[in-house]
């Protein structure tokens, strides 16, 4: 029905004015959020072109963050996989242990622009939700986390992280009292609270002008690559590699790289169980789903033939989500980018070797990123360079992990 | 034909009341319930009925009708199964305008074409997307308008005068007044703002105003009833569903009636 777009002159100058990556994102929201997903724009664009805003943002990523964190070259794992030459970006060094808090520190600058008094946010394994709930004690606003009771069930040393931080954690029963399901609440608090409450997304999905925004504050990932890649190798590297979730860290990757057309870009998928073994087993929305309307934006999402969103399973909590962020269905739609997935076992195969080999416990989500990496370091051979985002520290796996193996701890 | 939408307003206006209009999720408990529970909500007194599509993910609805969405998908309900209630209710109800509401997912996935023709084959008279706004309005109104099929779109207490023209752009059949910024529910807009709302929207077009979300009693549905041209019921119903089950139509039947009568003892809406 969408008429396809020509593509524009950069594939870094999306969305449209209306939002829209080809065609996915948009806005998809009821009626009584429009007015404020508009405001939000608005004053997104002001904070854009206010010296102030970008200072204030760059001042908090060096001294609250730890930023830049270091580009790694991973000398073992590269002897190791005999291919490729392979660089991690090291977000798991970051303040609260993943790249989560890049974006939490800019929204938090833009509720605080908007005079809003009120934070909510949404969280799967706690990530998102840790990371928000210390961007708003460092700002001094009370904050409201919706996050799956199955999840607060499993993830409980992130709920009391949380709540250490000062943060209400309100479990939602809804659904399937997962991730979906934290995000549909926290929409209907957002609804019934527009007048006082920010809601912090925690990926690049939620409607337009979210993953833009999402994209814009993660970008720091792929821009500090860019450079620490060149002091390094005095290239770009061929291929730039992450996992993917809702895709938050993997456009902070990508997106600075999108115009350096030699520069390969790959996105990981969560397979689970095996993506055909079919619904309930995986969480890869591009390699199992279909375009459709979700949580406000367009993208590919996992659902049955009646547009019933069905559920996702990932060993990693923070890529068990039914959908993908729109920029990432669009590149895919357009052959910039390449999604590829891994298994659970997989995952956790890498998980271990990261361990044993560079002295590194990645994130589960990460895990999947370096599990690629099997095949396309090989593929790719020795004069090449991968950069792969290790997007944070798996601390809080551990215990997933420990199960997984049959440990007990 | 005549419009059936258009119709029922001027029969309640001419009677000197507000139409009743009234919300129960199809297939709730089980798409075999559904007809039943539909012939309650006429013989009860409804002057349009909402048939609601079942979504795994309602945001904007409250626990009611959430788990109303929740007992007719677990019951198996499928698309084909709403429009197969749609055409069964029209064929014994050839009047009764019959509008499908629900979230935009299930209605595009088979594309809008399909949806709006399936529709228009099912006797449907107009639709209330909730997460389609006029910004979007590419994804499902085109399709409607070829078929004829009204799209009705929602005014809320966040859409101010500079937004309103943009809403009412494309809106046909009647304007839904969510008289709270929230979900579906309890939630209730103190009836002085519900007055000053109508008015404003009033001012903007010759479209009938429905005003809905947290109507309950029939003490609400009267006042609002004396300044809108339409009264929408939903949770209040849906929890009698949630409740009763199978069994719900007669309670149902008994609910609607005594909204019925408040609306028949008040003035004309002005
Ligand atoms: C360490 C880590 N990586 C990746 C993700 C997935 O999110 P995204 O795809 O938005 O980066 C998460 C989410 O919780 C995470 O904690």
């Amino acid at each position: 029905m969408t008429v396809p777009n020509p593509l524009p002159n950069s594939l870094r100058s999306q969305p449209d004015a209306r939002g829209h990556f080809g065609q996915f994102g948009g806005r998809y929201v009821a009626e009584t959020l429009m007015p404020l997903i508009l405001a939000l724009e608005a004053e997104y664009r002001r904070a854009k072109a206010d010296p102030a805003f970008e200072e204030e943002f760059q001042y908090l990523l060096r001294q609250y963050v730890g930023r830049p964190n270091p580009l790694y070259y991973a000398q073992r794992l590269t002897e190791e996989l005999g291919g490729a030459k392979i660089y991690l970006k090291r977000e798991e060094l970051n303040h609260t242990g993943a790249h989560k808090i890049n974006n939490c520190i800019g929204q938090i600058l833009l509720a605080k622009r908007m005079g809003k008094t009120r934070i909510i946010a949404e969280t799967g394994a706690g990530q998102h939700g840790v990371a928000t709930a210390t961007v708003a004690a460092l700002f001094n606003i009370p904050c409201t986390i919706f996050m799956g009771a199955v999840d607060v069930a499993r993830q409980a040393p992130n709920v009391f992280r949380m709540k250490l931080l000062g943060a209400e954690v309100r479990a939602v029963e809804s659904g399937t009292a997962t991730l979906k399901d934290a995000m549909n609440e926290a929409l209907r608090d957002w609804v019934a609270n527009v007048h006082d409450t920010f809601y912090i997304i925690g990926t690049v999905a939620g409607p337009h002008p979210y993953p833009e925004l999402v994209r814009d504050f993660q970008s720091v990932i792929g821009k500090e690559t860019r450079a620490q890649m060149m002091e390094a190798e005095g290239r770009l590297p061929d291929m730039v590699l992450a996992c993917v979730g809702g895709g938050s860290n993997a456009i902070g990757m990508f997106h600075p790289f999108l115009d350096d057309t030699d520069v390969a870009i790959v996105g990981v998928e969560a397979a689970g169980r095996g993506i055909e073994l079919g619904d309930g087993h995986h969480a890869a929305s591009i390699a199992g789903g279909a375009p459709g309307v979700l949580h406000g934006n367009k993208t590919y999402l996992l659902q049955d033939a009646d547009g019933q969103i069905t559920d996702a399973h990932s060993v990693s909590a923070g890529l068990d989500y039914p959908g993908i962020g729109p920029e990432h269905a669009w590149l895919h739609e357009i052959g910039r980018a390449r999604y590829v997935s891994v298994t659970d076992d997989e995952a956790l195969a890498a998980f271990q070797k990261l361990c044993r080999l560079e002295g590194i416990i990645p994130a589960l989500e990460s895990a999947h990123a370096l599990a690629a990496l099997e095949t396309l370091a090989p593929e790719l051979g020795k004069d090449k360079i991968i950069a792969v985002n290790l997007s944070g520290r798996g601390d809080k796996d551990i215990f997933t992990v420990a199960k997984a193996l049959g440990v007990e701890i | 034909m005549k419009d059936r939408i258009a119709s029922a307003f001027a029969h309640a206006r001419a009677e000197g009341r507000a139409a009743l209009i009234t919300f129960v999720t199809g297939g709730d408990p089980t798409p075999a319930d559904t007809a039943a529970v539909l012939d309650a909500l006429v013989e009860g007194g409804a002057d349009l009925i909402e048939l609601g599509m079942p979504f795994t993910d309602p945001m904007a609805d409250g626990s009611a009708i959430q788990l109303a969405n929740l007992r007719s998908l677990s019951a198996g309900t499928k698309t084909a199964d709403i429009f197969a209630i749609a055409t069964a209710f029209r064929t014994r109800h050839p009047n009764v305008p019959l509008i499908l509401m629900g979230y935009a997912n299930p209605m595009i996935r088979r594309g809008a074409e399909w949806f709006a023709a399936q529709a228009k084959a099912a006797g449907v008279d107009g639709v209330i997307c909730v997460d389609i706004p006029p910004e979007e309005d590419a994804e499902l109104g085109p399709a409607l308008r070829a078929c004829g099929v009204h799209l009705i779109r929602l005014a809320t207490p966040t859409t101010d005068v500079a937004r309103l023209p943009a809403v009412l752009e494309g809106s046909s059949g009647f304007l839904y007044y969510v008289s709270v910024a929230g979900i579906t529910g309890k939630q209730q807009a103190a009836q002085a703002s519900i007055d000053e709302a109508v008015a404003h929207l009033k001012s903007g077009t010759g479209l009938p105003i429905a005003v809905g979300f947290g109507v309950r009693t029939p003490e609400q549905a009267a006042a609002i009833g004396s300044v809108a041209d339409g009264v929408v019921v939903g949770s209040a119903i849906v929890e009698i569903i949630g409740q009763h089950g199978a069994q719900a139509a007669p309670h149902v039947k008994d609910y609607v009636g005594s909204l019925r009568a408040a609306l028949n003892a008040k003035e004309p809406a002005r």
